[in-house]
C-alpha cells in the first residue's frame, strides 16, 4: 500500500460575515468599553444583534481526508463550496480555525501562477524570483533554468522585462517555473484557464507525468470537467464546506453536475419553458414530457426508456417526427435518435404519444436530450414546429455488459454493434 | 499512522514558535528580494541611483540653512554641513526601515495571499536594501570629510568609528522591530498608516538630528535620552566628527529598548502572519 502523504483531520475554517471590527482602533476601543460596562455597542446599528455566532460562516466545516502518494486528486464543487479555502490552508496562506493537517514532503502551490513577478524585471530574473518565492534555492534554479526557459516557449524574450510580455507568455513562463519545482505535493487551482490549447495540453501532460511517473501527489481544483477527467485518479465533491463524495472521478462529476439543478426528474411541464423563437410552439406546442414508470430518470442500459410527450395543436399536421439529441452533461454530442413519422389529427386540442427509446448501446454516464418536433419533406430537409429549451436529464447505470472499464474520453459514449467472428 | 510527517498545519500556534531554520532555508530569497528592491526602484529614472546622493545633499543644505544659519543652533564646533550630514545619514536609514517595513502586510497582500514563505523574509530584505543606500551615503559623507580635511579643517575621526557597524546593526534591528510592529497592527487598524509618516516626523525632531544633545537642558537630558535614537545619533556623530559626548548608560538603555522592541515586533508579526489574509 502506498503511504499517506496528506492527512487532514477535522479541518474547519470560520469567517466572520460583514466588516471585520470597526476598522479603526478608536472604534474597537469604543465597542470594547461599551461591552465592558454592559451597554450597547455604539458601533452597531440599532436593533442589530451584538457579535453572535450567527454572523459566522464556516467555509470549511469538518474536512477529513487522506491522500496517498502518487494520487491525482480532483476537487470539485460549486462556487463557495470551500475548494479554494481548502487549498489556501493546505498551502499555508491562511491558518485553519480548527483541525490539523499533516504533510509529508515539500508542498508547492500554484494558486495563481505568476505571483511575485515584477514587471520591471526580465523573464530570467523573474524565474529566479518566482522560484525563490516557491522555495527553491538559487542553485536548484541554476540547474533547471534551461529546461524552464525551453518549456515556457519564451526563449527569445527571456531577457526582456515581463511587463512587455503578452498575457499568454506571462502565464507560460509562470507555469514553467512552478512545473519544474522539486516538490512532492503540487496544489493547483485553475491554472490552465489561460494559455493556448497547445500549451494547455503540454501542461496537462506535464502534470500527468508528475503524478504517474514521478510519483508526485497532485491536488487539482477546476470547473473544467474534461481536465479533471484527464488528470485525476480520484475526486472529491465539496458542498457547503463538507465532502459529500469521495471516490471515482466519473461518479464525482455526475454528483457535481447534479448539484446545479439538472436533476433526473421524471416529469417536465413545458408550457412555460422558453423557445428559441416565437414561431416555435405557435402551431404545435409541446406541453408535457414524462419518463414513464420511473420516479427519476435513471436507467439500466438493458432497459428501454418510455417517454410520453403531450402537446396542444391548432391544426392538423402530417408527417412529423421527434428528434432526440442526446448529449453528455458536459455538452458533448452523443447521437441523435429519430422517431417514426406520425400525424397530428386533432384540429384544435390536446394529444400525445409514447416514444420507446432503446438505450442499450449508450454506456453508463449522465446525459440529457433535447426534443425537437419537425416536419420532414421528401428531400430530407426539415422545419421545426417546437423546440423547448430544456435539458431532459437521465442517467444510465452500468449493468456490466461490456465487461470492460469504458474509457469515455477515447471511445465516446456509444458502444457500437459487437464484432462477430465468422465461422 | 507513520509518525514522520514533515509539516503540521494546525489551528493555533504558540506565541514563541518562530521558525528560524525555515527563514535560513529561504536565504536566497532574501538576496533576490534585495536585488529586486534596489534595481526596480530606479528603473526608468534618468538619474537612477544618483538619487541616493541627491536627496541627502539637498536635505543637508536645507538643514544647514534653516537650523544652522537662520536658527543659529550650535553644532558643537563641527562644520555645519558635516554636522547635519552625519545625523541625516543614520536617521534616513532608520526612517527608511520603519516606513518600508511598516507596510509589509498591506503592500504584499497580493503575494502573501497566493504563496507561502516565511513572511519575515520581506521586512528583512527591506532592511538590507536600505543598507545599500546607507553605505552609499556614508561614502558621500566620507568624501565630504576628505574635502574638509584637504582644505585644512580638522575633522575629529576617532576610535569610535569601530562602533559604526554595531550602531548600524542596532538601527536596523530597532527600525525592523518598530516597523513590523506597526505593520502587524495595521492589518486591522488602518489609522496607524496615517500616523506613521507623521509620527516619524515628530520622532525626527525628538532626536538630535537638527541640533546637538548639548542644546537640551541638563535637567531634561536624562528623560530625553530615553529616546533610543538619541544615543545612537549622538555616538554616530561623535565617531565621525569627534564632537559632543558619549552617553554610555543611555546607549545601554537604548539597546535594551531595541531588543525588547524587536521581540515584540517578531512575536506580533508571527501571530498576525497566520491569519492576516482574512483581515487585511
Amino acid at each position: 500500500m502506498e503511504e499517506t502523504v496528506i492527512k487532514i483531520q477535522g479541518l474547519k475554517k470560520k469567517y466572520r460575515l460583514g466588516a471585520i471590527g470597526g476598522g479603526t482602533l478608536s472604534g474597537d476601543i469604543q465597542s470594547w468599553w461599551a461591552r465592558k460596562r454592559g451597554k450597547d455597542d455604539p458601533n452597531t446599528q440599532i436593533g442589530e444583534k451584538q457579535y453572535t455566532n450567527k454572523e459566522e460562516f464556516w467555509a470549511l466545516d469538518g474536512i477529513d481526508l487522506e491522500v496517498k502518494k502518487g494520487e491525482a486528486l480532483g476537487i470539485i464543487g460549486m462556487n463557495g463550496a470551500g475548494k479554494s479555502t481548502l487549498l489556501k490552508i493546505l498551502s499555508r496562506v491562511t491558518a485553519p480555525t480548527e483541525g490539523d493537517i499533516y504533510l509529508k514532503g515539500k508542498i508547492v502551490s500554484m494558486l495563481e501562477v505568476g505571483t511575485g513577478f515584477h514587471g520591471e524585471m526580465t523573464g530570467r530574473e523573474n524565474i529566479y524570483m518566482n522560484g525563490a518565492i516557491l522555495g527553491m534555492s538559487k542553485k536548484e534554479i541554476d540547474a533547471k533554468i534551461e529546461d524552464i526557459i525551453e518549456f515556457s516557449e519564451c526563449g527569445k524574450f527571456i531577457d526582456t522585462p515581463v511587463k512587455r510580455y503578452s498575457s499568454g507568455m506571462y502565464v507560460k513562463l509562470a507555469f514553467a517555473v512552478s512545473a519544474h519545482l522539486d516538490s512532492d505535493i503540487m496544489v493547483m487551482d485553475e491554472v490552465l484557464a489561460v494559455g493556448d490549447v497547445k500549451f494547455q495540453k503540454k501542461c496537462l501532460g506535464k502534470m500527468e507525468d508528475a503524478a504517474n511517473t514521478e510519483g508526485k501527489t497532485v491536488l487539482y481544483v477546476s470547473h473544467n470537467m474534461q481536465t479533471i477527467r484527464q488528470l485525476c485518479t480520484r475526486c472529491i465533491v465539496l458542498e457547503h464546506g463538507k465532502i459529500i463524495y469521495d471516490g471515482t472521478v466519473e461518479k464525482a462529476i455526475e454528483i457535481y453536475e447534479g448539484l446545479d439543478g439538472d436533476t433526473t426528474r421524471s416529469y417536465y411541464d413545458l408550457k412555460q419553458v422558453k423557445r428559441p423563437s416565437l414561431d416555435h410552439g405557435r402551431i404545435l406546442k409541446l406541453t408535457e414530457l414524462e419518463f414513464l414508470g420511473k420516479k427519476d430518470a435513471v436507467f439500466k442500459n438493458a432497459e428501454v426508456m418510455r417517454i410520453r410527450i403531450r402537446w396542444h395543436s391548432s391544426m392538423e399536421i402530417n408527417q412529423l417526427r421527434f428528434l432526440l439529441t442526446v448529449k453528455t452533461r458536459d455538452d458533448r454530442a452523443v447521437g441523435m435518435a429519430m422517431s417514426e413519422k406520425f400525424d397530428v389529427t386533432s384540429k384544435n386540442g390536446e394529444d400525445g404519444i409514447v416514444l420507446v427509446f432503446d438505450i442499450s448501446n449508450i454506456v453508463a454516464g449522465a446525459y440529457y436530450f433535447d426534443v425537437d418536433v419537425v416536419f420532414c419533406n421528401e428531400f430530407g430537409t426539415y422545419t421545426s414546429y417546437d423546440y423547448p429549451l430544456k435539458h431532459f436529464c437521465f442517467n444510465v447505470d452500468d449493468i456490466d455488459n461490456h465487461k470492460i472499464e469504458w474509457q469515455d474520453k477515447y471511445w465516446g459514449n456509444i458502444q457500437l454493434n459487437s464484432l462477430t467472428i465468422e465461422k | 499512522m507513520t509518525g514522520n510527517w514533515t509539516t503540521h498545519i494546525k489551528a493555533k500556534t504558540g506565541m514563541f514558535e518562530v521558525d528560524i531554520r525555515e527563514i535560513l532555508k529561504y536565504r536566497d530569497l532574501i538576496w533576490i528580494l534585495v536585488k529586486r528592491n534596489f534595481v526596480t526602484r530606479y528603473k526608468q529614472t534618468v538619474l537612477g541611483p544618483l538619487w541616493v546622493l541627491i536627496t541627502p545633499l539637498i536635505t543637508v543644505l536645507l538643514h544647514s540653512f534653516v537650523f544652522g544659519s537662520i536658527a543659529g543652533l550650535s553644532t558643537d564646533g563641527s562644520p555645519q554641513l558635516l554636522f547635519y550630514m552625519a545625523s541625516n545619514t543614520i536617521w534616513t536609514y532608520f526612517a527608511f526601515c520603519v516606513n518600508k517595513t511598516a507596510v509589509t502586510f498591506t503592500e504584499n497582500a497580493g503575494l502573501f495571499g497566493k504563496v507561502y514563505f516565511p513572511r519575515l523574509i520581506v521586512p528583512i530584505a527591506t532592511v538590507i536594501t536600505g543598507l545599500i543606500d546607507l553605505l552609499i551615503q556614508m561614502g558621500l559623507f566620507l568624501v565630504m570629510i576628505a574635502i574638509y580635511e584637504i582644505q585644512g579643517v580638522q575633522v575629529g575621526l576617532n576610535g569610535w568609528l569601530f562602533m559604526i557597524p554595531i550602531i548600524i546593526i542596532q538601527t536596523a534591528v530597532l527600525g525592523l522591530g518598530v516597523g513590523i510592529t506597526i505593520s502587524s497592527v495595521t492589518t486591522k487598524y488602518r489609522d496607524l498608516t496615517i500616523l506613521v509618516s507623521f509620527g516619524m516626523q515628530l520622532w525626527m525632531y525628538a532626536s538630535p538630528t537638527v541640533y546637538s544633545l548639548s542644546e537640551i537642558p541638563e535637567s531634561w537630558r536624562n528623560i530625553y535620552l530615553l529616546n533610543p535614537l538619541a544615543p545612537i545619533i549622538t555616538i554616530w556623530r561623535y565617531a565621525f566628527l569627534g564632537t559632543g559626548t558619549i552617553p554610555v548608560v543611555a546607549w545601554g538603555i537604548s539597546w535594551c529598548i531595541t531588543i525588547v522592541m524587536f521581540f515584540i515586533g517578531v512575536l506580533l508579526f508571527n501571530k498576525v502572519e497566520k491569519t492576516f489574509m482574512d483581515t487585511v
